[in-house]
Protein backbone atom coordinates (compact mmCIF):
# COMPACT_ATOMS: atom_id res chain seq x y z
CA UNK A 1 0.00 0.00 0.00
CA UNK A 2 1.62 2.81 -1.05
CA UNK A 3 1.92 6.09 1.11
CA UNK A 4 0.26 8.83 -0.70
CA UNK A 5 -2.89 5.88 -0.06
CA UNK A 6 -3.46 6.85 3.46
CA UNK A 7 -3.29 10.11 4.80
CA UNK A 8 -4.11 11.25 8.01
CA UNK A 9 -5.23 15.16 8.87
CA UNK A 10 -4.04 15.63 12.36
CA UNK A 11 -2.93 17.40 15.17
CA UNK A 12 -0.21 16.57 17.90
CA UNK A 13 -2.29 17.22 21.07
CA UNK A 14 -5.49 15.24 19.87
CA UNK A 15 -6.04 12.19 21.34
CA UNK A 16 -8.59 11.44 18.69
CA UNK A 17 -6.09 11.66 16.50
CA UNK A 18 -3.72 8.98 18.59
CA UNK A 19 -5.89 6.47 18.05
CA UNK A 20 -5.79 6.25 14.37
CA UNK A 21 -2.48 6.70 14.44
CA UNK A 22 -1.84 3.84 16.98
CA UNK A 23 -4.24 1.22 14.88
CA UNK A 24 -2.24 2.15 12.01
CA UNK A 25 1.16 1.40 13.61
CA UNK A 26 -0.40 -2.06 15.02
CA UNK A 27 -1.22 -2.69 11.52
CA UNK A 28 2.00 -2.05 10.16
CA UNK A 29 0.71 0.47 7.49
CA UNK A 30 2.32 3.64 6.01
CA UNK A 31 0.96 6.80 6.03
CA UNK A 32 1.46 10.21 5.79
CA UNK A 33 -0.07 12.57 8.71
CA UNK A 34 -0.47 16.10 7.67
CA UNK A 35 -0.87 18.74 10.62
CA UNK A 36 -3.45 21.05 10.69
CA UNK A 37 -3.69 24.21 12.85
CA UNK A 38 -7.44 24.32 14.51
CA UNK A 39 -6.81 27.80 15.61
CA UNK A 40 -4.94 29.64 12.41
CA UNK A 41 -7.30 28.26 9.60
CA UNK A 42 -8.44 24.83 8.94
CA UNK A 43 -7.67 23.17 5.50
CA UNK A 44 -10.11 23.08 2.57
CA UNK A 45 -9.17 19.46 2.43
CA UNK A 46 -10.64 19.14 6.16
CA UNK A 47 -13.72 21.06 5.84
CA UNK A 48 -14.51 19.28 2.75
CA UNK A 49 -14.24 16.00 4.11
CA UNK A 50 -15.53 16.57 7.22
CA UNK A 51 -18.48 18.91 6.33
CA UNK A 52 -20.58 17.54 9.03
CA UNK A 53 -18.34 18.05 12.40
CA UNK A 54 -14.95 20.04 10.61
CA UNK A 55 -12.83 18.28 12.87
CA UNK A 56 -9.95 16.35 13.16
CA UNK A 57 -8.93 13.14 12.75
CA UNK A 58 -9.80 12.58 9.25
CA UNK A 59 -8.49 9.36 7.42
CA UNK A 60 -8.24 9.42 3.79
CA UNK A 61 -8.33 5.99 2.14
CA UNK A 62 -7.26 6.69 -1.65
CA UNK A 63 -9.02 9.80 -1.06
CA UNK A 64 -12.44 8.42 0.90
CA UNK A 65 -12.89 10.34 4.16
CA UNK A 66 -13.74 8.94 7.12
CA UNK A 67 -14.66 10.45 10.13
CA UNK A 68 -14.73 9.74 14.28
CA UNK A 69 -11.90 8.39 16.14
CA UNK A 70 -13.56 5.24 16.99
CA UNK A 71 -15.10 4.32 13.81
CA UNK A 72 -11.65 5.31 11.78
CA UNK A 73 -10.61 2.31 14.44
CA UNK A 74 -12.92 -0.15 13.59
CA UNK A 75 -12.32 0.62 9.46
CA UNK A 76 -8.76 0.00 9.57
CA UNK A 77 -9.24 -3.26 11.23
CA UNK A 78 -11.88 -4.20 9.00
CA UNK A 79 -10.09 -3.74 6.22
CA UNK A 80 -6.59 -4.74 7.07
CA UNK A 81 -7.34 -7.75 9.32
CA UNK A 82 -3.62 -8.67 10.81
CA UNK A 83 -3.48 -8.27 13.69
CA UNK A 84 -7.00 -7.90 15.06
CA UNK A 85 -8.16 -5.44 17.38
CA UNK A 86 -11.25 -7.07 18.44
CA UNK A 87 -12.03 -10.38 19.44
CA UNK A 88 -13.68 -12.59 17.32
CA UNK A 89 -16.67 -13.94 19.73
CA UNK A 90 -19.42 -10.88 19.03
CA UNK A 91 -20.03 -11.26 22.80
CA UNK A 92 -16.61 -10.20 23.64
CA UNK A 93 -16.86 -7.91 20.79
CA UNK A 94 -19.84 -6.10 22.28
CA UNK A 95 -18.20 -5.54 25.59
CA UNK A 96 -15.06 -4.20 24.03
CA UNK A 97 -17.92 -1.79 21.79
CA UNK A 98 -19.43 -1.21 25.21
CA UNK A 99 -15.96 0.07 26.87
CA UNK A 100 -15.10 2.25 24.04
CA UNK A 101 -18.68 4.39 24.19
CA UNK A 102 -18.36 4.44 28.22
CA UNK A 103 -14.77 5.79 27.48
CA UNK A 104 -15.88 8.52 24.94
CA UNK A 105 -19.11 9.56 27.07
CA UNK A 106 -17.63 9.53 30.38
CA UNK A 107 -13.98 10.05 30.26
CA UNK A 108 -13.16 12.56 27.53
CA UNK A 109 -15.92 14.97 28.01
CA UNK A 110 -17.16 14.96 31.52
CA UNK A 111 -14.66 13.84 33.35
CA UNK A 112 -11.90 14.95 32.10
CA UNK A 113 -13.45 18.68 30.85
CA UNK A 114 -14.76 19.22 34.41
CA UNK A 115 -11.05 19.10 35.70
CA UNK A 116 -9.29 21.16 33.17
CA UNK A 117 -11.82 23.66 32.29
CA UNK A 118 -12.38 24.42 35.46
CA UNK A 119 -12.14 28.36 36.87
CA UNK A 120 -10.00 28.78 39.72
CA UNK A 121 -10.44 25.25 42.09
CA UNK A 122 -11.20 22.08 40.53
CA UNK A 123 -14.01 21.14 42.88
CA UNK A 124 -14.02 18.08 44.52
CA UNK A 125 -16.69 16.32 42.92
CA UNK A 126 -14.57 16.64 40.09
CA UNK A 127 -12.06 14.71 40.83
CA UNK A 128 -13.98 11.94 42.55
CA UNK A 129 -15.93 11.48 39.90
CA UNK A 130 -12.58 11.26 37.69
CA UNK A 131 -11.51 8.69 39.68
CA UNK A 132 -14.69 6.52 40.00
CA UNK A 133 -14.73 6.92 36.29
CA UNK A 134 -10.90 5.12 35.95
CA UNK A 135 -11.50 2.84 39.03
CA UNK A 136 -14.64 1.70 36.69
CA UNK A 137 -12.42 1.09 34.05
CA UNK A 138 -10.06 -0.91 36.24
CA UNK A 139 -13.22 -3.34 36.95
CA UNK A 140 -13.43 -3.75 33.17
CA UNK A 141 -9.48 -4.11 32.91
CA UNK A 142 -9.84 -7.19 35.74
CA UNK A 143 -6.77 -9.34 35.71
CA UNK A 144 -6.04 -9.40 32.28
CA UNK A 145 -3.14 -7.53 30.93
CA UNK A 146 -4.76 -5.18 28.41
CA UNK A 147 -8.56 -4.47 27.70
CA UNK A 148 -8.69 -6.76 25.27
CA UNK A 149 -7.23 -9.79 26.88
CA UNK A 150 -4.09 -10.78 26.33
CA UNK A 151 -3.25 -8.69 23.12
CA UNK A 152 -3.10 -5.07 22.88
CA UNK A 153 -6.52 -3.98 21.12
CA UNK A 154 -9.56 -1.69 20.38
CA UNK A 155 -10.45 -0.60 23.78
CA UNK A 156 -7.00 -0.34 24.83
CA UNK A 157 -6.46 2.03 21.41
CA UNK A 158 -9.69 4.01 22.20
CA UNK A 159 -8.03 4.59 25.96
CA UNK A 160 -4.44 5.28 25.97
CA UNK A 161 -4.32 8.41 24.16
CA UNK A 162 -6.46 10.18 26.86
CA UNK A 163 -3.51 9.44 29.58
CA UNK A 164 -1.41 11.51 27.95
CA UNK A 165 -3.53 14.43 29.08
CA UNK A 166 -3.59 12.70 33.20
CA UNK A 167 -0.07 15.02 33.59
CA UNK A 168 -2.11 18.44 33.08
CA UNK A 169 -5.14 17.12 34.57
CA UNK A 170 -2.99 15.99 37.75
CA UNK A 171 -1.34 18.93 37.75
CA UNK A 172 -4.42 21.25 37.44
CA UNK A 173 -6.75 19.19 40.03
CA UNK A 174 -3.63 18.19 42.72
CA UNK A 175 -3.97 14.59 42.54
CA UNK A 176 -2.05 11.66 41.39
CA UNK A 177 -3.74 8.79 38.84
CA UNK A 178 -0.96 6.27 40.30
CA UNK A 179 -1.92 6.75 43.61
CA UNK A 180 -5.25 6.70 43.32
CA UNK A 181 -5.61 3.89 40.70
CA UNK A 182 -2.48 2.09 40.75
CA UNK A 183 -4.08 -1.19 38.15
CA UNK A 184 -4.84 1.33 35.76
CA UNK A 185 -1.72 2.72 35.56
CA UNK A 186 0.15 -0.38 35.43
CA UNK A 187 -1.76 -0.28 32.07
CA UNK A 188 -0.83 2.79 31.06
CA UNK A 189 2.99 1.74 31.42
CA UNK A 190 2.33 -1.47 29.62
CA UNK A 191 0.69 -0.16 26.74
CA UNK A 192 3.36 2.80 26.25
CA UNK A 193 6.02 0.28 26.36
CA UNK A 194 4.50 -0.76 22.99
CA UNK A 195 6.14 1.02 19.94
CA UNK A 196 3.03 1.53 17.88
CA UNK A 197 1.98 4.18 20.82
CA UNK A 198 4.91 5.13 22.30
CA UNK A 199 5.89 6.77 19.09
CA UNK A 200 2.66 8.28 18.52
CA UNK A 201 1.90 9.77 22.20
CA UNK A 202 3.37 13.43 22.98
CA UNK A 203 5.62 14.40 25.98
CA UNK A 204 3.01 14.84 28.42
CA UNK A 205 4.41 18.43 29.71
CA UNK A 206 4.06 19.49 26.63
CA UNK A 207 0.39 18.52 26.53
CA UNK A 208 0.37 20.40 29.85
CA UNK A 209 1.90 23.47 28.37
CA UNK A 210 -0.48 23.51 25.89
CA UNK A 211 -3.43 23.02 28.30
CA UNK A 212 -2.12 25.99 30.30
CA UNK A 213 -1.93 28.14 26.63
CA UNK A 214 -5.53 26.90 25.67
CA UNK A 215 -7.06 27.80 29.17
CA UNK A 216 -5.96 31.10 28.84
CA UNK A 217 -7.18 31.65 25.47
CA UNK A 218 -10.87 30.55 26.85
CA UNK A 219 -10.24 33.15 29.65
CA UNK A 220 -10.13 30.47 32.45
CA UNK A 221 -6.58 31.60 34.03
CA UNK B 1 -29.00 -25.19 23.09
CA UNK B 2 -32.27 -22.77 22.26
CA UNK B 3 -31.63 -19.03 22.31
CA UNK B 4 -33.05 -17.17 25.22
CA UNK B 5 -33.60 -13.63 24.26
CA UNK B 6 -34.98 -11.26 27.24
CA UNK B 7 -35.12 -7.03 26.59
CA UNK B 8 -35.27 -4.85 29.15
CA UNK B 9 -37.11 -1.96 28.20
CA UNK B 10 -38.76 1.24 28.69
CA UNK B 11 -42.59 1.20 26.11
CA UNK B 12 -41.49 5.13 25.21
CA UNK B 13 -37.46 4.74 24.72
CA UNK B 14 -36.35 5.42 21.62
CA UNK B 15 -33.35 3.22 21.96
CA UNK B 16 -35.63 0.13 23.42
CA UNK B 17 -37.28 1.21 20.10
CA UNK B 18 -34.10 0.43 18.19
CA UNK B 19 -33.43 -2.81 19.76
CA UNK B 20 -37.16 -3.76 18.77
CA UNK B 21 -36.68 -3.27 15.60
CA UNK B 22 -33.75 -4.75 15.05
CA UNK B 23 -35.08 -8.13 16.71
CA UNK B 24 -38.27 -7.92 14.89
CA UNK B 25 -36.05 -7.70 11.82
CA UNK B 26 -34.42 -10.30 12.30
CA UNK B 27 -37.73 -12.69 13.25
CA UNK B 28 -35.95 -13.08 16.38
CA UNK B 29 -38.55 -14.17 19.42
CA UNK B 30 -38.10 -12.54 22.61
CA UNK B 31 -39.32 -11.91 26.51
CA UNK B 32 -40.34 -8.51 26.68
CA UNK B 33 -39.59 -6.91 29.85
CA UNK B 34 -41.30 -3.45 30.52
CA UNK B 35 -39.18 -1.76 33.55
CA UNK B 36 -40.88 0.84 36.02
CA UNK B 37 -37.76 3.95 35.55
CA UNK B 38 -38.97 5.22 38.98
CA UNK B 39 -38.31 1.89 40.63
CA UNK B 40 -35.86 -0.72 38.68
CA UNK B 41 -35.98 -3.85 39.32
CA UNK B 42 -33.15 -5.92 40.54
CA UNK B 43 -32.30 -7.72 37.18
CA UNK B 44 -31.85 -4.27 35.43
CA UNK B 45 -29.74 -3.08 38.36
CA UNK B 46 -27.85 -6.51 37.56
CA UNK B 47 -27.60 -6.36 34.36
CA UNK B 48 -26.27 -2.83 33.65
CA UNK B 49 -24.73 -1.57 36.71
CA UNK B 50 -22.59 0.99 35.06
CA UNK B 51 -25.01 3.08 33.84
CA UNK B 52 -28.04 1.29 35.30
CA UNK B 53 -30.42 2.14 31.93
CA UNK B 54 -32.71 0.46 29.85
CA UNK B 55 -32.76 -0.95 27.19
CA UNK B 56 -30.70 -4.01 28.50
CA UNK B 57 -30.75 -6.86 25.86
CA UNK B 58 -29.79 -10.16 27.76
CA UNK B 59 -28.88 -13.24 25.14
CA UNK B 60 -29.04 -16.91 26.97
CA UNK B 61 -28.22 -15.00 30.47
CA UNK B 62 -25.48 -12.91 29.09
CA UNK B 63 -26.07 -8.83 29.00
CA UNK B 64 -25.63 -6.11 26.24
CA UNK B 65 -25.83 -2.72 26.50
CA UNK B 66 -26.05 0.53 25.23
CA UNK B 67 -28.67 0.55 21.78
CA UNK B 68 -26.22 0.78 18.97
CA UNK B 69 -23.85 -1.90 20.33
CA UNK B 70 -27.33 -4.13 20.93
CA UNK B 71 -27.97 -3.50 17.35
CA UNK B 72 -24.41 -4.63 16.15
CA UNK B 73 -24.33 -7.66 18.39
CA UNK B 74 -27.78 -8.75 16.83
CA UNK B 75 -26.55 -8.21 13.68
CA UNK B 76 -24.01 -10.22 14.10
CA UNK B 77 -24.80 -13.21 16.04
CA UNK B 78 -28.34 -13.43 13.52
CA UNK B 79 -26.11 -12.92 10.25
CA UNK B 80 -27.96 -14.88 7.81
CA UNK B 81 -31.51 -13.01 7.48
CA UNK B 82 -31.70 -9.22 7.14
CA UNK B 83 -28.45 -7.74 7.35
CA UNK B 84 -28.52 -4.33 9.03
CA UNK B 85 -25.19 -3.01 8.52
CA UNK B 86 -23.70 -3.12 4.60
CA UNK B 87 -20.62 -5.96 4.79
CA UNK B 88 -18.46 -3.10 2.65
CA UNK B 89 -16.04 -1.97 5.56
CA UNK B 90 -16.69 2.04 3.79
CA UNK B 91 -20.09 1.87 3.53
CA UNK B 92 -20.41 0.50 7.20
CA UNK B 93 -18.36 3.43 8.58
CA UNK B 94 -20.57 5.98 6.78
CA UNK B 95 -23.65 4.16 8.47
CA UNK B 96 -21.99 4.22 11.63
CA UNK B 97 -20.92 7.88 11.47
CA UNK B 98 -24.76 8.57 10.36
CA UNK B 99 -26.24 6.88 13.41
CA UNK B 100 -23.50 8.37 15.70
CA UNK B 101 -24.67 12.19 14.57
CA UNK B 102 -28.16 11.04 15.35
CA UNK B 103 -27.59 10.19 18.52
CA UNK B 104 -25.18 13.32 18.88
CA UNK B 105 -27.52 15.70 17.40
CA UNK B 106 -30.91 14.99 17.80
CA UNK B 107 -31.05 14.95 21.71
CA UNK B 108 -34.32 16.40 23.50
CA UNK B 109 -32.42 19.87 24.23
CA UNK B 110 -34.12 22.98 25.67
CA UNK B 111 -36.28 24.98 23.20
CA UNK B 112 -35.33 27.64 20.98
CA UNK B 113 -31.83 27.96 19.98
CA UNK B 114 -31.73 23.96 19.88
CA UNK B 115 -34.91 24.46 17.00
CA UNK B 116 -32.84 25.82 14.36
CA UNK B 117 -30.00 23.24 15.86
CA UNK B 118 -32.36 20.75 15.05
CA UNK B 119 -33.79 21.64 12.32
CA UNK B 120 -30.59 21.96 10.37
CA UNK B 121 -29.70 18.24 11.39
CA UNK B 122 -32.85 16.99 10.04
CA UNK B 123 -31.95 19.05 6.46
CA UNK B 124 -28.33 17.47 7.09
CA UNK B 125 -30.17 13.91 7.34
CA UNK B 126 -31.84 14.78 4.34
CA UNK B 127 -28.82 15.17 2.26
CA UNK B 128 -27.52 11.65 3.28
CA UNK B 129 -30.44 10.04 2.55
CA UNK B 130 -30.98 11.56 -0.63
CA UNK B 131 -33.30 9.65 -3.51
CA UNK B 132 -32.39 6.28 -1.75
CA UNK B 133 -35.97 4.68 -0.07
CA UNK B 134 -34.02 4.22 3.25
CA UNK B 135 -30.93 5.17 4.73
CA UNK B 136 -29.61 1.57 3.87
CA UNK B 137 -30.53 1.88 0.69
CA UNK B 138 -33.59 -0.97 -0.85
CA UNK B 139 -33.77 -2.56 2.40
CA UNK B 140 -34.22 -0.81 5.86
CA UNK B 141 -30.56 -0.86 7.49
CA UNK B 142 -28.64 0.39 10.98
CA UNK B 143 -28.60 4.03 10.10
CA UNK B 144 -32.73 3.95 9.37
CA UNK B 145 -33.20 1.86 12.89
CA UNK B 146 -31.32 4.38 14.60
CA UNK B 147 -33.12 7.79 13.51
CA UNK B 148 -36.68 6.15 13.03
CA UNK B 149 -36.75 5.23 16.72
CA UNK B 150 -36.85 8.92 17.48
CA UNK B 151 -39.74 9.53 15.39
CA UNK B 152 -42.23 8.84 17.85
CA UNK B 153 -40.53 12.03 19.33
CA UNK B 154 -41.08 14.43 16.35
CA UNK B 155 -44.22 15.06 17.15
CA UNK B 156 -43.56 15.97 20.89
CA UNK B 157 -40.50 18.39 19.36
CA UNK B 158 -43.34 19.90 16.80
CA UNK B 159 -45.73 20.41 19.49
CA UNK B 160 -43.58 22.05 22.17
CA UNK B 161 -41.35 23.97 19.41
CA UNK B 162 -44.89 25.34 17.70
CA UNK B 163 -42.72 24.26 14.08
CA UNK B 164 -43.43 21.55 11.50
CA UNK B 165 -40.85 19.10 10.80
CA UNK B 166 -42.81 17.84 7.29
CA UNK B 167 -42.66 21.65 6.29
CA UNK B 168 -39.35 21.71 6.06
CA UNK B 169 -37.89 18.52 5.46
CA UNK B 170 -40.55 16.60 3.60
CA UNK B 171 -38.75 14.19 2.27
CA UNK B 172 -37.16 13.17 5.78
CA UNK B 173 -41.29 12.89 6.91
CA UNK B 174 -41.91 10.24 4.01
CA UNK B 175 -38.84 8.44 5.16
CA UNK B 176 -40.50 7.95 8.15
CA UNK B 177 -43.66 7.20 6.63
CA UNK B 178 -42.46 4.47 4.09
CA UNK B 179 -40.63 2.79 7.68
CA UNK B 180 -43.52 3.01 9.33
CA UNK B 181 -45.23 1.09 6.91
CA UNK B 182 -43.06 -2.14 7.61
CA UNK B 183 -44.81 -4.26 10.11
CA UNK B 184 -41.83 -4.48 11.98
CA UNK B 185 -41.42 -1.18 12.87
CA UNK B 186 -44.99 -0.16 13.36
CA UNK B 187 -45.29 -3.05 15.87
CA UNK B 188 -42.07 -1.52 17.24
CA UNK B 189 -42.98 2.02 17.85
CA UNK B 190 -45.60 3.40 20.50
CA UNK B 191 -48.44 5.46 19.54
CA UNK B 192 -47.00 9.30 18.86
CA UNK B 193 -50.16 10.26 20.67
CA UNK B 194 -48.99 8.43 23.94
CA UNK B 195 -45.40 9.52 23.60
CA UNK B 196 -46.74 13.26 23.49
CA UNK B 197 -49.46 12.44 26.45
CA UNK B 198 -46.33 11.15 28.28
CA UNK B 199 -44.08 14.05 27.41
CA UNK B 200 -46.83 16.65 28.68
CA UNK B 201 -46.76 14.42 31.71
CA UNK B 202 -42.88 14.36 32.25
CA UNK B 203 -43.11 18.28 31.93
CA UNK B 204 -45.61 18.69 34.42
CA UNK B 205 -43.81 16.52 37.14
CA UNK B 206 -40.64 18.17 36.21
CA UNK B 207 -42.25 21.52 36.35
CA UNK B 208 -41.16 22.95 33.39
CA UNK B 209 -43.91 24.62 31.39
Amino acid sequence: MSKAGLVLLDCWVSPFCMRVKIALNEKGLQYEARPEDLFGGKSDLLLNSNPIYKKVPVFLHDGKPLCESSIIVAYIDETWSSPPLLPSCSYARAQARFWADYIDKKVVFDACGNIWRSKGEVPVEAKTEFIEILKQLEGALGDKEYFNGDTFGFVDIVAIPLTCWFFALEKIGGFSVAAECPKFSSWMKRCLQRESVAKVMPDPEKVYEFVLMFRKMQGID
Amino acid sequence: MADEVVLLDFWASMFGIRVRIALAEKGIKYEYREEDLRNKSSLLLQMNPVHKKIPVLIHNDKPICESNVQVQYIDEVWHDTAPLLPSDPYQKANARLWADFVDKKTKGEEQARAKKEFMESLKLLEGELGDKAYFGGENLGYMDIALVSYYCWFHVYEKFGDFSIEAECPKLIAWAKRCMQKENVANSVPDQQKVYEFALHLKKIFGIE
